[in-house]
């Protein structure tokens, strides 16, 4: 416990390693929000989720808080819903004979945003029997104008997507719909005329049951924390889930292959003779061994799953280069003399590895093992950018893949490779640098130098 | 280590020339004993790969599956055989892939099989692609793979002689300079090492290519390519730059930070106290009392980042879209190319092989207890 405090305090006098510590633990503790909020099934769902889940989503929208500094102030999107109620809709139900019903739907949204919002979609869902209700939709501008959008016999499930509308388009003189019915007529080039718009849903059923529920959405040009991808997913769950997978990839990992490969090399030391030569030409052997290619191998072949990958990690990192190292401490500690006393009173083997040897070689690992993290953090990004990420779960790698793959550095779309690329560099470096006070914590040679 | 080494560096002339023709031999043997002992690893290497690669029978799957298939459509479009019932067609299709299959071998054993496929590895017999082929248009996996080393090798080895001479430069520099500010910053830079050459080489494209236009957004050569020698050099210089930076910058600080401790830790010995006493410039402390016992530490921590690196090296190519080895083998990946994937392994285990051997060759000539004494090196 002693021994532990006073690795506390050497630590205290490394700023960076600090500043390390505090990150880990912000990323555990997001880590850990992340499982409980999202749950696994959960995240998995949504990621692979399509229009369903992310239908209200934009597309390619960077994050909100890019608003903060810029001047020209980008719309987030504005969804109304028919069963919101009023003030943000309303709805109106005037019977026209004994089967014929004309609703008339009102959508009240303020818009106070400098551009223009990027999509104007409107969902309806209509019940009856064989005549789906008429639908018309009228726009009213802030100065009172009244613009007829278009008209469509609804189905049970309809969509109606403002920019093809081709009737809608020629009327509009082939300005797109989403930049004509938000400019000021008064202006030469179009700017975004602020104020309270309407939409107007007017639909006449033709059957006593029939009826209708319809959604507006109006697409921003920003989203959210994270913003949104191609396919509308908001990044902030990738973002999220990538936290815990990337920590666990990396600590178990690197938990795994340090304490198998020091407890194999001391093996190897106290035995000597044959056994040590084999651990030794495996070793060299290992190193031959194209690492990346093997693990593409058994992602193409046989799992993409991140967990079997890790094992395969493992077991090829057991023989790695870094026996060398702890043999070469082993060998020194085999002579020291109370391992003499030890084998003169008799005590087994098994016991004086256990209990003598290994211990002796923890401020060695420590160290070794925290900086080993970031090595297999960046090794999921890797296989992810390879196209070998986990199929079903979202990491940081998978998203800097998705990105690179559909040319976010080309057109622009920054924020998409930045984020996970950040928080990827935030877990890499913070490991990297407790990793690096703890190595000269732990050998003090390295200090005086 | 370093009372080996100063009757080397001190040492008269005469001794070394009596000295030549043995240790020429002991160099000899040393290289061929290397060679041989990497030759066997790179075997037990392939045939591990190749174990890895056959797991749970997939590649024989993907075989059985193309003989049945082939078999199958060459039976159904043979006129002289439309007549057949369907019964009497099903058996001449079975009989006919069990004799492609005993042709090929796939009746056998898979010990036997698989010391089969060991021999054509090592041989480079490759097999065919399935749906890559090379700029030549051949779709022998051999010829793939080759077209594809040259644009590797030069990424590779430009990148790595700046590392290592940049480093080495800069970690003397810094050996001199102890204590100054730029020798903390680098110390406190060392943890940016922790990630990989094309993490940088994204930050570099998003900056230089995407945002300032300086640089193109990858491959190896303008399109099309310009006309005189000089252009053409100029052109492949442009599109190596910051492929070139990405590995430094992900290299550097770790090399330099490791180096750098050596050269501090070696200029405390005795023999530098004295040298300095005796009134030598620092130039040539540097070099023959300095440098030159540090080398085969040096070379031996070169050579394992180096090992490590090489994985590195297929997702920078694929990054900055470079035409080599890492790029093919990623879009054999994309389209499942089983042949391609092996046959990319088995190469990337000679190229590791290859690293190793040259830098253990340097080894040998810079650790004069490889030419005088008997003792191997220990790396």
């Amino acid at each position: 416990m002693n021994a532990f405090k006073r690795t506390f305090k050497d630590i205290a006098q490394y700023p960076s390693a600090i500043g390390g510590v505090i990150i880990i633990l912000a990323l555990v503790a997001l880590a850990v929000y992340t499982v409980v909020a999202v749950p696994y099934d959960e995240a998995i769902r949504l990621w692979r989720g399509g229009e369903e889940v992310w239908g209200d989503y934009p597309r390619l929208a960077p994050p909100a808080w890019f608003n903060f500094f810029s001047r020209t102030k980008q719309p987030t999107t504005i969804v109304r819903n028919s069963t919101d109620g009023a003030p943000f809709v309303t709805k109106e139900v005037k019977p026209i004979d004994e089967t014929m019903t004309d609703v008339i739907f009102t959508y009240t949204f303020d818009y106070e945003a400098d551009a223009f919002p990027s999509e104007l979609i409107v969902f309806m869902t209509a019940t009856f029997k064989e005549k789906g209700p008429f639908v018309s939709l009228f726009w009213i501008t802030p100065d009172g104008r009244e613009i007829r959008l278009g008209e469509v016999t609804a189905k049970h499930s309809e969509t109606y997507r403002f920019n093809q509308d081709e009737r809608l388009l020629r009327r509009l003189k082939g300005v797109a719909p989403e930049v004509a019915l938000f400019s000021d007529p008064n202006q030469e080039t179009p700017t975004v005329l602020k104020g309270t718009y309407q939409l107007r849903i007017d639909a006449i059923t033709f059957e006593n049951d029939s009826d209708l529920e319809a959604k507006f959405v109006s697409y921003g040009t920003v989203h959210g924390l994270a913003g949104t991808d191609h396919r509308r997913r908001d990044l902030t769950i990738a973002l999220l889930w990538g936290t815990p997978v990337a920590l666990s990839f990396g600590l178990v990992a690197a938990l795994v292959t340090t304490v198998t490969t020091m407890f194999i090399a001391a093996v190897g030391t106290w035995f000597g003779g044959i056994v040590d030569d084999i651990i030794q030409r495996l070793t060299e052997i290992n190193m031959l061994l194209p690492f990346l290619p093997i693990l593409i191998m058994v992602g193409t072949f046989q799992s993409r799953s991140i967990w079997v990958l890790l094992l395969w990690v493992i077991l090829l990192s057991i023989f790695g280069s870094s026996i060398k190292g702890y043999r070469a401490t082993f060998l020194q500690i085999k002579e020291a003399p109370y391992i003499e006393a030890a084998r003169s009173y008799g005590a087994s083997n098994w016991r004086i590895i256990v209990s003598y040897l290994i211990p002796r070689i923890i401020p060695v690992l420590i160290p070794g093992l925290v900086s080993g993290i970031p090595a297999y953090v960046f090794l999921e990004a890797s296989l992810a950018l390879l196209g070998l990420g986990d199929p079903v779960l979202p990491t940081w790698g998978k998203l800097i893949n998705d990105a690179y793959a559909n040319g976010a550095l080309y057109n622009g779309q920054y924020y998409w490779i930045l984020e996970p690329a950040l928080l990827l560099m935030l877990a890499g470096l913070a490991f990297a640098m407790v990793g690096f006070a703890l190595d000269r914590i732990f050998n003090p040679r390295l200090r005086e130098v | 280590m370093a009372e080996a080494t100063l009757p080397q560096a001190a040492g008269a002339e005469t001794s070394q020339k009596k000295k030549g023709a043995g240790s020429l031999a002991k160099l000899a043997r040393y290289t061929v004993t290397k060679l041989l002992t990497l030759f066997i690893a790179v075997v037990i290497g392939i045939y591990l790969t190749i174990l890895i690669a056959n797991m749970g029978g997939y590649v024989d799957e993907i075989l059985r599956g193309q003989i049945r298939e082939s078999i199958s459509i060459s039976v159904s479009m043979d006129p002289s055989l439309k007549y057949l019932t369907l019964e009497e067609r099903n058996t001449l299709i079975n009989e006919r892939v069990a004799t492609e299959e005993r042709r090929l071998g796939l009746d056998q054993p898979f010990m036997l099989r698989s010391l089969r496929f060991l021999t054509h590895a090592i041989t480079l017999d490759l097999g065919r692609a399935q749906h890559l082929a090379s700029d030549s248009g051949s779709k022998m996996v051999k010829n793939i793979i080759l077209e594809r080393l040259p644009p590797t090798l030069l990424l590779m080895g430009f990148s790595n002689l700046f590392l290592f001479f940049i480093s080495l430069y800069f970690a003397l520099y810094l050996s001199r300079n102890y204590g100054t500010f730029l020798d903390k910053a680098v110390i406190a830079m060392s943890p940016f090492s922790s990630a990989p050459a094309w993490f940088y080489g994204i930050f570099l494209l998003l900056i230089f290519s995407s945002v300032l236009g300086w640089f193109p957004f990858g491959g190896m050569v303008s399109a099309p390519p310009p006309e005189t020698f000089g252009a053409l050099l100029l052109s492949y210089a442009h599109h190596l730059v910051l492929p070139v930076i990405a590995w430094l910058v992900s290299g550097i600080f770790a090399g330099v930070y490791s180096w750098r401790t050596f050269f501090l830790i070696f200029s405390m010995e005795d023999y530098v106290e004295l040298a300095r006493a005796k009134g030598l410039s620092a130039r040539d402390i540097e070099r023959r009392y300095v440098l030159r016992p540090t080398l085969p530490n040096i070379i031996t921590s070169f050579a394992l980042m180096l090992i490590s690196l090489w994985q590195g090296a297929t997702i920078l190519e694929t990054v900055f879209n470079w035409p080599g080895l890492g790029r093919t083998l990623y879009r054999a990946i994309g389209l499942y190319d089983s042949p391609v994937i092996i046959g990319s392994a088995i190469i990337y285990a000679y190229l590791l092989a290859g690293t190793v051997f040259l830098l253990d060759f340097i080894y040998a000539l810079v650790d004069p207890r490889v030419r005088v004494g008997s003792g191997g090196p220990k790396a």
